[in-house]
């Protein structure tokens, strides 16, 4: 006990450990754990019966899968295009990249629910891109697709801003040994560039999902809402309040939090044992 | 084949993939965001021009305009804030735990909007366990300003401090440790190490932070009781210029949003020129 | 080195509710300088009615006092509006879209029992009703609730289970053919299932529904409120029309003072003064230009080339009153949710 005090002790060579963990631990505490607790203390009002019943209904259940399901394509869509997108403004030089990379947090600046109205304004089968579509007889619009699309949308800054700063530090010279021993262009890629930006593309990951998830404002325009198809969560958390359900709406998303919070959770494990191997 | 041969067409190789490259990335940025941008400029000048200055210069416009720079102020000094401190805990540091806390940190991310406002309300509101203490001192949290305040550095919360640990992670602690060792004091190794390996973290960290925490509805919706002129943020506004059947004004207002966000980008551009230039 | 990060806890906590502490004092509404300041917590989209009426009133009440009155204004969907006052939204007086919002309210505790007798007519200054919107040369001939389960013939209207408001297109629906059928439970129930098969899109609000239909050109009819399809009419002239079905529903916008509220800040005085003088003329008028139909009939006359004044009205009595009508129909597992499980 004593020696693995003093190892630790040994370990914390930097200083500022109380003070930085102290801050973090009291901010997390006040703006994060207490106001969250209430949402547990207000769901243990049910008893355990009443709070399966209520998050295993079949509407519910049905709005999980919706949710669920199209924030996880959305996240994966996320992460190509984030890659490339995040690959290009740092690498390469073209007229128009300062334009391109200021375009990036749009999607947070806007209200979500303008962001909803133009995205399905766009999308429906009279809209400029939905029209294209609709002459195959493709629906985008108040289908899910059209529920992937707005989570495309709001979930795109967090994989490109998670990326982008990794990159930008990335030296090129790896790279260019790699290509010099002879390793071509996909393989320098996935052997020596992957590795590094894998740690932040799984946050981005986790984040993008994670909104996704719980992403109302502007999904709600474009979804149709129609149950058992295109209903999502949150919606049905939004009518369970209209009906003042407090209980009920909580416990819905106590059962989304405890997802979310388990995926963020699992992808953070990874994102350590990653930066262990590399590093 | 000689090896000139070799590096031309490696070259070649490489030219291809970055036309490639860019080709992609431009399509995915018209179509997700730039397309959808049109669309609000058409709908904000479907009118004409008059009917949108006069949307925009509306009394409860500016006022709104006004809650939300303060409330997107506030949020941003109390991120940074916060990331410094947690990214330098968190990757600075062995500790049990560290996943958990990570996780804890991002729970913002995790919760609907609409929870996000209703936790409050379940914590500060008339129905809410901290209520009596709350009107025994006359204060007033939700339905007001500062629970529009509150709201917002909650939505925005894990923001900067998740853009900074994976730069610092990657980079490691042996600089830091090493300055440690020869004795430096934190502040130092703070300004002198960690803060130029993740400047640009922080940069963007704060751009997405003052984005998200300008655009943000749904949680502030919840308890900001939409008093008009009071806490009235511009989103809120929008909606309810919308819900008034007055699209084409609430998309002109919406575009006040999209201008603050260019100014928001044109100070990072400053800030990067000035910190390149200077770095030489 | 323990004591020393305990007390650094100890001190941001500190710190934090310093910074979360900084919250704004109450405004109590000081009647001693001459002025004073109540809330009205009202649904959308009465905007421009109440921003008419509260200069209107502003005058009226300094002639009559001599008092400076501001109102400051908050509007949302109806149900949500109820749900901030009761969770504390400090509202003198609340105008909403339904009774039943209102009854939340008293059943909160903030609302005296018997408010809906306190002003005349049930407490409601205006009513409104449900009608069609369709498109311009109305094509697929829509005249009546009968044509809207037709094949083909593709309806929006917003989710009762999210908007208030959309209850009572349900409820509409329900009572024409209750009177079609003879009161025959099945025959009706497939009626209005069939009518909802036809619901492409079922938008969260009544706003929402709105853009579906208008800006994004879905369905062939959308069920409104009337004033709210007199609103599209007027920002889209030329291209839609109103249709008046042979059976509606009365429904009739609620306004009552939030009495523990009115009277901690001392505003029971003008807070009642402002709903009384919603049903003098000036107010009246001020509806019925804003669409809403007068409740004072004289004045309601002087609209008869706005409103059809012909039509067949039933109201939320022939339900069982809407506490009752809600159980039945829009409580999880009711007739609603019925449609979408068979």
């Amino acid at each position: 006990m004593e020696y693995k005090l003093k190892r630790i002790k040994r370990r914390r060579v930097i200083p500022g450990f109380p003070l930085s963990m102290g801050i973090t631990l009291a901010m997390v505490s006040m703006i994060v754990l207490i106001p969250m607790a209430s949402i547990i203390i207000c769901a243990s009002d049910l008893s355990l019966q009443e709070f399966i019943q209520i998050v295993t209904a079949k509407d519910v259940v049905s709005g999980y899968v919706v949710s669920f399901s199209c924030a996880l394509i959305a996240a994966i869509i996320n992460c190509i295009f984030g890659v490339i997108l995040a690959w290009v403004l740092v690498r390469y030089e073209f007229p128009g990249k300062r334009f391109l990379d200021g375009l990036i947090e749009l999607p947070f600046a806007l209200p979500t629910a303008v962001a909803g109205i133009s995205l399905t304004a766009l999308y429906s089968d009279q809209g400029w891109i939905g029209g294209i579509f609709a002459k195959f007889g493709i629906k985008i619009a108040y289908t899910k697709v059209g529920i992937t699309i707005a989570m495309i949308f709001i979930g795109i800054p967090f994989v490109v801003r998670a990326i982008q700063p990794v990159l930008e530090k990335f030296d090129p010279q790896y790279e260019e040994a790699a290509s010099m021993l002879g390793a071509n262009g996909s393989r320098t890629f996935f052997r020596v560039i992957f590795p590094e930006i894998l740690p932040a593309m799984l946050t981005g990951f986790g984040l993008a999902l994670a909104r996704g998830i719980g992403e109302y404002g502007s999904v709600v325009f474009i979804a149709g809402n129609i149950p058992y198809k295109t209903q999502i969560a949150p919606l049905l958390i939004m009518s369970k309040l209209e009906q003042l359900k407090y209980t009920d709406a909580t416990a819905i998303a106590l059962v989304m939090l405890v997802v979310s919070f388990l995926i963020l959770l699992l992808l953070n494990i990874i994102q350590v044992h990653a930066t262990k191997r590399t590093t | 084949m000689s090896i000139k041969q070799d590096s031309v067409d490696l070259k070649k190789g490489a030219k291809i993939t970055k036309t490639v490259l860019i080709t992609v990335s431009l399509l995915f940025v018209i179509i997700m965001l730039v397309i959808p941008m049109l669309i609000l400029i058409v709908y904000a000048f479907k009118d004409g021009f008059t009917k949108y200055i006069e949307a925009i210069t509306d009394t409860y416009t500016i006022k709104a305009l006004r809650l939300t720079i303060i409330a997107t102020i506030t949020a941003v000094a109390i991120n940074t804030f916060f990331g410094l401190f947690a990214a330098w805990a968190v990757t600075k540091f062995y500790f049990k735990g560290k996943q958990l806390l990570l996780t804890l940190i991002d729970i913002p991310f995790a919760v609907s909007p609409v929870i996000a406002g209703l936790i409050f309300i379940l914590t500060f509101g008339r129905i809410g366990w901290a209520h009596g203490f709350l009107e025994a001192h006359d204060i007033q949290i939700v339905f007001a300003v500062p629970g529009v305040i509150i709201a917002t550095i909650f939505v925005t919360f894990p923001f900067i401090s998740r853009e900074i640990i994976p730069v610092l992670n990657a980079q490691g602690k042996d600089e830091e440790e090493a300055a440690a060792l020869m004795g430096a004091s934190g502040f130092r190794i703070f300004r002198k190490i960690t803060l130029p390996h993740m400047k640009w973290a922080l940069l963007y960290g704060i751009v997405l932070c003052s984005a998200r925490a300008m655009g943000e509805f749904g949680a502030v919706s919840v308890l900001s009781g939409h008093l008009r002129g009071k806490t009235n943020t511009l989103p809120l506004h929008v909606e309810i210029i919308y819900n008034e059947f007055k699209l084409s004004a609430a998309f002109a207002v919406s575009s006040i949003l999209v201008v603050l966000a260019v100014i928001i980008l044109i100070l990072r551009n400053i800030v990067e020129y000035k910190a390149k230039k200077g770095g030489r | 080195m323990k004591k020393r990060m305990k007390r650094m806890v100890a001190l941001s906590f500190v710190l934090l509710l310093a910074v979360e502490g900084l919250s704004g004092c109450k405004k109590n509404s000081s009647s001693s300088d001459g002025s004073v300041e109540i809330t009205n917590v009202s649904y959308d989209p009465t905007r421009e009615f109440y921003e008419e009426y509260n200069v209107e009133f502003a005058k009226y009440w300094k002639d009559k006092t001599g008092q400076e009155v501001t109102v400051t204004q908050s509007h949302g969907g109806s149900g949500k509006q109820a749900r901030s006052v009761i969770e504390g939204n400090e509202a003198d007086v609340v105008t909403l879209a339904l009774a039943h919002d209102i009854t939340a309210i008293e059943e909160a505790g903030l609302i005296e029992e018997g408010w809906i007798n306190e002003f005349e007519k049930n407490s409601s200054p205006y009513t409104s009703t449900i009608v069609f919107l369709v498109r311009k040369g109305n094509d697929k001939d829509i005249k009546d609730w009968s044509d809207l389960i037709k094949d083909g013939v593709n309806v929006i209207t917003p989710n009762p289970k999210t908007s208030g408001g959309a209850c009572w297109n349900f409820l509409s629906a329900w009572a024409y053919a209750k009177n079609q059928y003879n009161g025959d439970e099945t025959q009706i129930k497939d009626f209005v299932t069939k009518l909802y098969k036809n619901v492409s899109v079922l938008d969260s609000g009544a706003r929402g529904a709105t853009t579906t239909f208008v800006e994004n050109g879905q369905g062939d009819v959308l069920i409104a409120w009337e004033n709210e399809a007199y609103l599209t009419l007027d920002e889209h002239p030329d291209e839609f029309e109103i249709v008046t079905p042979s059976i509606s529903i009365l429904a009739e916008p609620s306004v009552a003072i939030v009495d523990s509220v009115a009277k901690k800040r001392g505003t029971e005085e003008v807070a009642k003064e402002y709903l009384t003088y919603l049903y003098s003329d000036v107010g009246q008028r001020l509806a019925g230009e804003n669409y809403y139909r007068p409740t004072n009939t004289d004045i309601l006359k002087e609209f008869s080339d706005v409103f059809n004044l012909d039509l067949n009205m039933v109201s939320i009595d022939d339900f069982g009153g809407w506490n009752e009508a809600y159980e039945v129909y829009f409580q999880d597992g009711g007739i609603f949710d019925q449609i979408y499980t068979q």
